[in-house]
């Protein structure tokens, strides 16, 4: 009895969609295949990594993931260039927590400024998520939009209750936007037929379908972006036909597991390397379900990320 | 799968005698078809319709137990490709490597970190699985020693690989009552090892250099009568591997090829330099149909992420999981402390409870039995309503731990707080956020 390899024959295709301004652009999907089935599709943009820069410094994070910024936490522009210069970041993705008005409620005004000082520090492509606050958003994401016309920024998170107003700014300056959907196919699928019928472009639209962490309802997360990916090219449905962004960083760090000390907690063994593993871990299981870019935080979680991707791709 | 409910109740006695636990031989029938009864519950099947209707009905890839009592470990089992299918049935066993090269103090710590290591969450025992021992030394005793010695201080299960038979056969033989896993049987040395296996009853790894290779000595040994085995395709670079395992995969669900109808085996311990990297490699394993993953060593802060990963994805997708109703003491909480309440689907409680301790205002958090459904499509279900929250509340001994009679409610469910007063007439019914990312501020203003 000799086997014949059972392969899936894919008849759709993930857009391919440029990110950052002209002559730096980085593209991302493009995917004929489920993850890293090379052999029997292609990948022909690798997932890349985003790393996060927040718009005032955090107050929460676990001294392991602060270190490797404590010198420019305090300055997102500076903070920028050193994960690009020293950490060589593909992206960047500015998280701009501080405008919730639940926490220091800083102005769309404010938030616009700290964007444009961090868009004229960098070339490379730039995400800029809100707090998720649905009317916040809307105020700070147009001013966003509007500073930096025309450098194809990704703007998020767009959700069913303001996509219109920040879908149509967007239009009006050339971003790009993360359509948000609560961890469902269908919602995530309706969302981007809302943004089609606005006339948003093809090419400007990037899915979030939600992220949990490691241990905090990931394998929801998992089994909608799996689901998403296999409408995309089993099924053809080409309103799925996207890349998917996961905004994982902010998740893992602010569980409980990342901040125990060894001291308390010593079967949970040494912090730093089990906060770095986490992170981790928590990308390299949505990479195996269907990510395109991933939101991250530290500098060693991302290094073990990209080596995975890169021995994935090449085979060594 | 094999056969229908129907199909499988005209084997039954049909004597409708209730001792299952199903009332009829037709509802036991149809559980088993579905998955959800095992026909050893059935005191009245003869042995041999037994059989029959056991590989009839058998997973396409077979259940194997490696190990004995509490800590055998059971893997594959499995029906679908994706978890949301259906579910993964059996996680994988993450194995400590262990060599008779090893010096005794190394062997002595390693042993006793995986000895050590047992988490419990929501319910759930997580541990490391197994542990393996290989002959590197080329000597027959020190490998037989190793092997006693590891005997004597776990109870976990063992793989055991050598792939000379005669020096595995004399190290086994004395713990074969064990039910190790035997690594593994080649090109060159199957006979031999395949009898082996057969006369100790233990199941058998089976390594091929590649795939090809692999299935033309897994079907001589399923020739040769044997059951038991686990599937090693060589693989030693993730690419390669991945690929292995989602054609082993493959093959069996959707071709029934029986010599892949098996568990697997890898190795990322063989497959890095650092046990960070080797981590990842094991994730991707978790993921992609690992069975039986051997790592080098096994740290707190490699297997917790490990096992936290493995844990969702063998999740079973149809059945939400929950945690227990009761008072959840968040900090050093007190009588003047904040009550909050909220629904017992794990993801809220673990949510929950983190915002409320990276908050650090020590609460008393009450889980209600919820059917581990979360707070909205509890309440819709009827099982967040005032009466039980009240019924709840009072029964929960909550009154004798606070002196103020304040309960904070999910800002979700405000409509149910008039009736919730009228339920609870000593409590002030206070509503709190709707995102649970809100309570630390929440519960920062918080006054009694």
């Amino acid at each position: 009895m000799t086997f014949e390899i059972p392969k899936v024959s894919y008849t759709g295709k993930i857009r391919e969609i440029p990110l950052g301004r002209e002559g730096k652009t980085v593209i991302v999907g493009g995917e004929s295949c489920y993850p890293f089935h090379l052999f029997e599709g292609e990948m022909p943009n690798p997932p890349k990594i985003a790393m996060e820069v927040y718009d005032s410094e955090p107050e929460d994070w676990p001294e392991t993931a602060i270190e490797p910024f404590a010198d420019v936490i305090k300055e997102p522009a500076a903070w920028a260039r050193k994960c690009v210069d020293t950490y060589g970041a593909e992206m960047i993705a500015l998280q701009l927590a501080g405008t919730d008005p639940n926490d220091k409620d800083l102005s769309a005004d404010e938030a616009a400024k700290i964007t444009k000082e961090v868009s004229d520090a960098v070339d490379v492509p730039m995400i800029v998520l809100g707090c998720s606050n649905v009317e916040k958003d809307t105020d700070v994401l147009k001013a966003v939009c509007e500073v930096c016309d025309g450098r194809n920024l990704i703007i998020g998170p767009v959700a069913e209750g303001n996509y219109r107003a920040i879908g149509a700014t967007a239009i009006g300056y050339k971003h790009t936007v993360v359509a948000s959907t609560p961890i469902d196919i269908n919602l995530a699928k309706q969302l981007n037929i809302l943004l089609g019928n606005l006339n948003v472009p093809d090419e400007k639209i990037i899915i979030d379908p939600s992220t949990g962490a490691l241990g905090y309802g990931l394998e929801y997360c998992y089994s909608v972006m799996e689901r998403i990916r296999m409408a995309a090219l089993i099924q053809e449905d080409e309103r799925l036909q996207f890349p998917i962004i996961s905004n994982l960083a902010r998740e893992v760090w602010k569980t409980k597991e990342v901040k125990v000390p060894e001291s308390e907690a010593p079967l949970l063994g040494d912090i730093k390397k089990r906060g770095i593993l986490i992170e981790a871990l928590t990308a390299q299981c949505v990479l195996f379900a269907g990510a395109d870019i991933l939101v991250m935080r530290h500098p060693e979680a991302i290094s073990l990320v990209k080596e995975s991707i890169k021995d994935l791709m090449t085979g060594k | 799968m094999g056969l229908s409910g129907i199909e499988i109740f005209k084997k039954l006695p049909k004597t409708n005698c209730g001792k299952c636990g199903v009332p009829t031989c037709l509802a036991f029938a149809m559980k088993l078809a579905a998955g959800q009864a095992e026909l050893d519950a059935c005191p009245d099947i003869p042995d041999d319709v037994k059989e029959e209707i056991g590989e009839a009905s058998a997973p396409p890839v077979r259940s194997i137990v490696i190990g004995t009592g509490d800590r055998a470990v059971k893997l594959g089992g499995e029906t679908v490709l994706f978890r949301h299918e259906k579910r993964f049935e059996n996680p994988p066993a993450f194995t400590l490597l262990l060599s008779d090269n090893m010096d005794e103090t190394k062997i002595a710590a390693r042993l006793k970190k995986f000895n050590d290591i047992v988490y419990e969450r929501v319910g759930l025992v997580l541990r490391p699985g197994l542990v393996a021992i290989k002959a590197e030394s080329g000597d027959a005793s020190k490998f037989g020693a190793l092997v006693e010695k590891v005997c004597n201080e776990t109870d976990a299960g063992l793989v055991l690989m050598n792939e000379d038979t005669d020096a595995l056969s004399q190290a086994a033989g004395s713990c074969s009552s064990r039910k190790p896993l035997l690594y593994a049987a080649n090109k060159d040395n199957f006979e031999s090892m395949g009898n082996l296996a057969k006369e100790l009853s233990c199941p058998l790894a089976v390594k091929g250099s590649n795939l090809e290779e692999l299935s033309e000595v897994s079907e001589k040994l399923i020739a040769k009568g044997l059951k038991d085995l686990v599937l090693d395709s060589g693989a030693r670079t993730a690419k390669q591997a991945l690929e292995d395992q989602i054609i082993i995969r493959r093959s069996a669900l959707l071709k029934k090829f029986k010599p892949f109808g098996f568990p697997t085996i890898v190795f990322p311990c063989e497959m890095a330099d650092n046990l960070m990297k080797e981590t990842m490699i094991a994730c991707q394993m978790t993921a992609k149909y690992g069975g039986v993953i051997v790592m080098s060593e096994i740290e707190g802060h490699s297997v917790f992420p490990l096992l936290l990963a493995s844990m969702n994805i063998f999740t079973d997708p149809q059945r939400p999981m929950a945690v227990d109703q009761k008072i959840y003491e968040i900090g050093a909480a007190n009588e003047t402390s904040p009550v909050l309440i909220t629904g017992n689907f794990s993801l809220t409680y673990f949510i929950v409870s983190g915002e409320v301790d990276s908050s650090r205002v020590p609460s008393y958090l009450l889980i209600k039995d919820t059917e581990g459904l979360s707070v909205l499509t509890a309440w819709a279900a009827g099982k967040f309503a005032a009466d039980t929250v009240a019924t709840f509340v009072k029964k929960s001994g909550i009154e004798e731990k606070v002196k103020h009679r304040k309960l904070v409610i999910p800002g979700y469910l405000a409509t149910i707080s008039g009736e919730l007063e009228e339920e609870l007439p000593d409590w002030e019914i206070l509503i709190g956020p709707r995102e649970a990312s809100h309570l630390p501020a929440y519960l920062k203003q918080w006054k009694i």
